[in-house]
């Protein structure tokens, strides 16, 4: 490069902007983690910012053990993963047929499943929660007898809304694969659903990984339907849960600190193992349009 | 397509070996293919769909939500009048919705876009600052509720280190209704950023490097080519950016309900749509007629996203 000293120079100042930035990114996070480690009685005595006198990790063990959040973790992987297994199946159905076969439908239905998507959920909520306080459910699943405040309900409608944006995401992937290898299969007069289950769905594998990291992250993350379709608190994921910790009249910090670091633990820990399906679990969505 | 005698003697056409491409199918075939498409459409369609055009049908009701559904009454424009005119909390949340979507527009997404340019660069420690605005967009907003609390609750960080933490004559960040929407802001963006740098970055990424020579050689600073050349390359993701910060500035509600239920300077749309369903007076006709208005507002970006994504195709 010509411009190479003022350039230099100019990538200095960046660099230090940036630096800064980040740290100030990343403080709410390091100082929540810091308030969990700390004793209630610290911090009232020597208010929150001053030094640490004490450090350990009571609050969690009271957190989990105490006030039960275990059970939330259970809540939340029962709510996750059959809703997120359940989308990618039927989304890489309908992504299967929309870019193999060449339908009349098929634009349209995937506008349809992309829109879907698209719709603030507040518009699809008032009817859903009357439904589901009318629909019929066996008394094994709840004992009140309806889909209200169920983790069944709750998986369906989570599954009905992602749905839409995994059906794009997938469709798009695979129109980027060359029909050659399907034509193979209908050469050798393999039957549509072989042609799904044993030649599309391997070939998906990549796309299916991200969209699950991604998609199990976002569930995980829900609060919205969470609420508005579980009324009782012990059945409901972490991220909703996390306000049982709050007292009506009283509310140990520290503790709620520590509540909150763990339930954001397990989505720190999947970004930083599976950092790359993440991202390209979003930007499969975006880039390839 | 359904009719049964067509099926017989179009598989009777096929023989086992060779078939005309894609067009004959099967009985069995057929039967796959519909419920392959005809599943999972059906379950959208009736969860998302048919309850989306429910709730515009009964922003033209009154229910009280007590009794059965011959309990709702016709009262035609009646709920929209009464929200312009005598809601209270009307004004307030369309004036912070406004201003959600202006801050994220002219600060929180530029702000993104520029951070993606520079860490495109891959400037030293560049991982490191990726990592970083990338974390908030793994966490809960409803944790982001939580985390944020910490540093602006009364006494927590920012008052502390101002030097006042007492109930009586601190900053109250949160309560105060002229100042709470701002904070509120500002810990959106601090999402939203790294989500608009996440997608530019792809974006970027998938420009053909012989733009950026071609620039170079032409004697083109860095920003004027990525001025001039690279942002009009990148349409798509453009596209996308808007839609994206005009949809999530129309949806929000998670961040401001965990803070104080969407009152006392905080009020949202979306949370007064929930707040007509569950709050202390069920008024299921203003809030369907809140949720439509929201629904009218996301039409725009959501046929410009369509357009986009589907022009092609057409």
């Amino acid at each position: 490069m010509v411009t190479g000293k003022s350039s230099k120079v100019g990538n200095s100042i960046a660099i230090s902007i940036l630096f800064v930035f980040s740290l100030v990114w990343m403080f709410p996070i390091f100082w929540t983690l810091l308030q969990s480690l700390r004793p209630y009685g610290d911090v009232l005595k020597f208010g929150s910012v001053s030094w640490p006198h004490h450090l350990n990790l009571h609050n969690y063990w009271t957190a989990l053990v105490q006030s039960q959040m275990w059970r939330y973790f259970i809540n939340s992987f029962e709510v996750a993963v059959p809703a997120v297994v359940i989308t990618l199946f039927l989304a890489s159905m309908v992504a299967f047929v929309v870019s193999r076969y060449s339908f009349k439908f098929n634009v349209a239905l995937l506008m349809l499943f992309t829109a879907g998507n698209l719709l603030p959920p507040q518009l699809v909520f008032i009817p859903i929660f009357r439904l589901y306080i009318h629909v019929w459910v066996p008394n094994f699943i709840n004992g009140d007898g309806v889909l209200y405040n169920t983790q069944l309900g709750l998986i369906l409608i989570h599954v009905a809304l992602q749905m839409g944006f995994a059906t794009f995401v997938l469709s798009n992937y695979l129109k980027t694969i060359p029909k050659e290898i399907s034509e193979s299969a209908l050469v050798d007069g393999a039957s549509v659903w072989k042609h799904y289950y044993v030649v599309i769905l391997p070939l998906l594998r990549p796309a299916l990984a991200s969209l699950g990291v991604l998609m199990t992250t976002w569930i995980y993350n829900d609060f919205f339907w969470s609420v508005a379709l579980l009324s009782s608190g012990d059945k409901r994921p972490i991220t909703a849960a996390l306000s049982n910790l709050q007292g009506e009249f009283f509310t140990d910090y520290n503790l709620l600190a520590a509540g909150a670091t763990l339930a954001f633990i397990p989505t720190l820990i999947v970004f930083f193992t599976l950092r790359k399906q993440f991202v390209s679990g979003l930007t499969l969505g975006s880039t390839k349009g | 397509m359904t009719s049964s005698t067509t099926t017989k003697t179009a598989a009777a056409e096929v023989t086992p070996r060779r078939r005309r491409r894609g067009h004959s199918f099967t009985k069995t075939d057929r039967a796959v293919l519909a419920g392959l498409v005809g599943g999972p459409t059906l379950l959208h369609v009736l969860l998302v769909w048919i309850p989306a055009f429910c709730t515009v049908a009964l922003s033209f009701t009154y229910w009280d939500g007590i009794g059965g559904l011959n309990q709702i009454h016709w009262v035609g424009l009646k709920n929209y009048q009464q929200i312009f005119t005598i809601y209270q909390d009307f004004r307030p949340a369309v004036r912070n919705n406004v201003l959600w979507l202006g801050f994220f527009a002219l600060i929180a997404t530029p702000l993104g876009v520029i951070l993606a340019y520079y860490i495109d660069k891959e400037l030293k420690g560049t991982k490191f600052f990726q990592t970083a605005f990338y974390l908030p967009m793994v966490l809960s907003l409803a944790v982001t509720g939580i985390v944020w609390d910490y540093i602006f609750r009364t006494n927590g960080f920012v008052n502390s280190i101002m030097g006042d933490t007492s109930a009586q004559t601190a900053t109250s960040w949160f309560g105060d209704p002229n100042k709470n929407i701002w904070i509120v802001l500002l810990i959106a963006s601090w999402r939203h950023i790294g989500y608009v740098m996440l997608l530019y970055l792809a974006g970027m990424k998938s420009v053909d490097p012989s733009l950026h020579e071609a620039a170079a050689i032409d004697g083109a600073t860095a920003w004027y080519t990525f001025r001039k050349v690279i942002f009009p390359s990148l349409r798509p993701v453009n596209v996308i950016i808007i839609v994206i910060t005009v949809i999530d500035s129309l949806r929000a509600f998670d961040l401001v309900y965990i803070i104080n239920r969407g009152r006392n300077g905080l009020q949202l749309l979306g949370v007064l749509v929930y707040d007509n369903i569950f709050g202390e007076a069920t008024r299921i006709g203003w809030g369907s007629a809140l949720a439509t208005i929201l629904f009218a507002l996301s039409i725009v970006p959501i046929m410009l996203y369509l357009y986009q994504t589907f022009k092609r195709d057409n």
